[in-house]
């Protein structure tokens, strides 16, 4: 029988990146996440990991550009204020098609808000945060298990694709304990070697890892060619899970925390004799777009729900068929706000019709 | 008496054969070229990355045949901490103005410096913002008038110019930290043997090393290049004076 550990969300995200090779980390402290800097300073030196408590977020974002730039699996991680300080270099990053992890465990806002749990960092994450127009791999995780897997997916999305990738939780993810299993990494095996990398030219030509591009054209080619893999990744890339949806009248989408409790809501639907299903979102971008497309040509009613005042419900809209109907259910985050299983019940309920 | 000739000056392996996008009497390419010469004295170029800042500065990869990795505005420091890290066997080094350094990434040079990372740092000192058209530096003198303090640095509001080879000189972490300026041949053969030096801190393993470079800016100064020259001496460096304000190295 395989081993089973009772851990933390943050530490399975830890776990994960270290069981997937990834030796560089840099961030700064920040409520709920700092579990996982604990987590890797403790472990890294018996792995040879670099781990550096940097001055800021800025900094941190910042090292792991440059860890990156020399063809390292490297990671950040930070909580929504932090993850805000960070987009600058996300944002080069991206323009620089370089990889790497940024974990955010998200805590609610605006402003210096509160540490409960949200979802209020989607529009952030998924729609590329900072300036310029690009866009990130979002990972969604709604388990502890997901957290430690997840983490390596992003990391094998995010070398294949040379876009940075997000795993996006919240301080209910990040803080809560139930089982993980651990396994063993396992690299796809035919990602692209990183002959982009620098190391010093050694006899071969001057590589440079820049984001800046002057010439006529040269900068509209690039960002094209970034749209371009941003198609790629909708196309082969979309995680999403699906269940109940033969029968249902009703489909409810979350995703990460929320889903785990509409999950129950559902059940308790079940219960009641209302055929009610799920789709829930694992990459935030990519979106499950088709998915939902596909599922609202025959259910027509999906029923969204939110740790915000409505986010993600946009890009459902977004991807529905025309004639199906989208409700939307958010509270805003903060302490108390986390919705109930009777409370969604209570809006399955309101939505739902035979 | 012999009549072989023997070559005395020649252009450096580390910097391509390109022409120049500097203004005329812009000092930025003196600077590249001594820290060409640094590398190549060294015999480095092919294990060396450079770290390019925003300004002026910002094609380092366009003159210098190395690698390169392109820093956000100020960042520099932390991702050359990133790549040093990773490749602790190599020569790492960042190039940055004084709005780049002084400014916007004071607190990552700071750090940096702080930490000991073993990389070097060029620091050009132009009193002013370059690139972006010659506003007001945190370098730019007293009643200095640039274009956004168009009745001089008044330093009862703006503040007074970061002295910033002095500041890091104080931190524990630095090994080597000096000032020099290239504005006569006697400046430039002594700012070599400086960043040579701060080189050679690197190449042994020494430590964190930085030179600030007094640099001239004719056309945000609103001089001609000899003017401009001038400057440096007789304004610039009685408020910065030129000198090492820390050696750890020496015995
Ligand atoms: C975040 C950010 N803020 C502002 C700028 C605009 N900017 C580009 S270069 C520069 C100042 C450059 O001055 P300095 O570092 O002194 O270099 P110099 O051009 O004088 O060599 C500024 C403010 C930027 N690129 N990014
Ligand atoms: S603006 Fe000043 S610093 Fe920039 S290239 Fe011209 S002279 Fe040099
Ligand atoms: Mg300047």
């Amino acid at each position: 029988m395989q081993k089973r550990l009772l851990v933390k969300g943050n530490e399975a995200v830890a776990m994960g990146a270290i069981e997937a090779g990834c030796r560089y980390y840099f961030g700064y402290p920040i409520t709920p996440q700092s579990d996982i800097p604990e987590y890797i300073s403790r472990e890294f030196p018996n792995v040879g990991g670099v781990f550096i408590q940097a001055e800021s977020e800025i900094a941190s974002i910042n090292m792991l550009l440059g860890a990156s730039a020399c063809g390292a699996r490297a990671m950040t991680s930070s909580s929504s204020p932090g993850i805000s300080l960070k987009q600058e270099g996300i944002s080069y990053m991206a323009g620089s098609e370089l990889p790497g992890l940024i974990v955010n465990i998200c805590r609610s806002g605006p402003g210096l808000g509160g540490i409960d749990a949200s979802q209020a960092d989607y529009f952030q994450a998924v729609k590329g945060g900072g300036h310029g127009g690009y866009h990130i791999i979002v990972l969604a995780p709604d388990s502890v298990q997901e957290m430690y897997d997840l983490t390596m997916l992003a990391f094998d999305l995010s070398d294949r694709y040379r876009v940075p990738a997000m795993l996006l939780g919240d301080s209910v993810i990040g803080q809560m304990k139930e089982a993980l299993t651990p396994h063993p990494y396992i690299s796809p095996g035919d990602l692209p070697a990183k002959d982009w990398a620098v190391s010093g030219k050694d006899g071969r030509p001057q590589r440079v890892v820049k984001s800046l591009f002057l010439g006529d054209g040269e900068l509209e080619e690039h960002n094209w060619k970034l749209h371009r893999k941003y198609q790629e990744l909708k196309d082969k890339e979309v995680r999403y899970e699906a269940s109940d949806l033969d029968d249902a009248q009703l489909v409810v989408t979350a995703f990460g925390s929320t889903a785990r409790i509409a999950k129950t809501a559902i059940r308790m639907a079940r219960e009641e004799g209302l055929k009610v299903g799920l789709l829930r979102p694992i990459s935030l971008f990519p979106f499950p777009e088709k998915a939902f497309l596909e599922t609202t040509s025959k259910v027509k009613r999906v029923l969204c729900v939110e740790l915000n005042t409505g986010q993600m419900v946009e890009d459902v809209r977004l991807s529905v068929a025309r004639d199906a109907d989208v409700f939307f259910y958010g509270r805003p985050p903060g302490a108390g706000s986390l919705p109930t299983p009777e409370e969604l019940l209570a809006q399955i309920r309101k939505h739902y019709k035979d | 008496m012999s009549t072989e000739m023997k070559q005395v000056f020649s252009h450096p392996d580390s910097l391509k054969d390109v022409q120049t996008h500097f203004c005329p009497g812009c000092q930025h390419g003196t600077t590249h070229r001594l820290v060409a010469d640094a590398m190549d004295a060294f015999g480095v170029q092919d294990r060396t990355i450079g770290v390019a800042s925003v300004g002026c500065s910002v094609f380092l990869y366009g003159y210098f045949d190395i690698d390169v990795v392109e820093a956000p505005h100020g960042r520099a420091p932390a991702v050359a901490t990133g790549v040093k890290r990773v490749h602790q066997d190599k020569i790492v080094f960042t190039y940055q103005g004084d709005g780049d350094l002084a400014a916007i990434g004071t607190s990552e040079i700071i750090h940096a410096a702080n930490r000991g990372e073993g990389m070097t740092v060029i620091f050009v000192n132009n009193t002013t913002y370059g690139m972006t058209g010659g506003q007001m530096a945190p370098t730019t003198l007293p009643s200095q008038k640039t274009s956004t303090s168009p009745y001089g640095r008044n330093v009862s509001t703006d503040g007074y110019p970061i002295r910033m080879a002095e500041l890091l000189s104080n931190l524990e972490g630095v090994t080597y930290s000096a000032r020099v300026a290239v504005n006569s041949p006697k400046n430039i053969l002594q700012a070599a043997r400086v960043v040579k030096k701060a080189f050679e801190v690197q190449v042994k393993g020494q430590g964190f090393s930085f030179v600030e470079v007094l640099s001239a800016c004719p056309t945000n100064w609103g001089m001609n290049p000899l003017k401009a020259n001038a400057r440096v001496e007789s304004e610039m460096i009685p408020y910065f004076p030129l000198g090492t304000f820390k050696d750890s190295t020496a015995a």
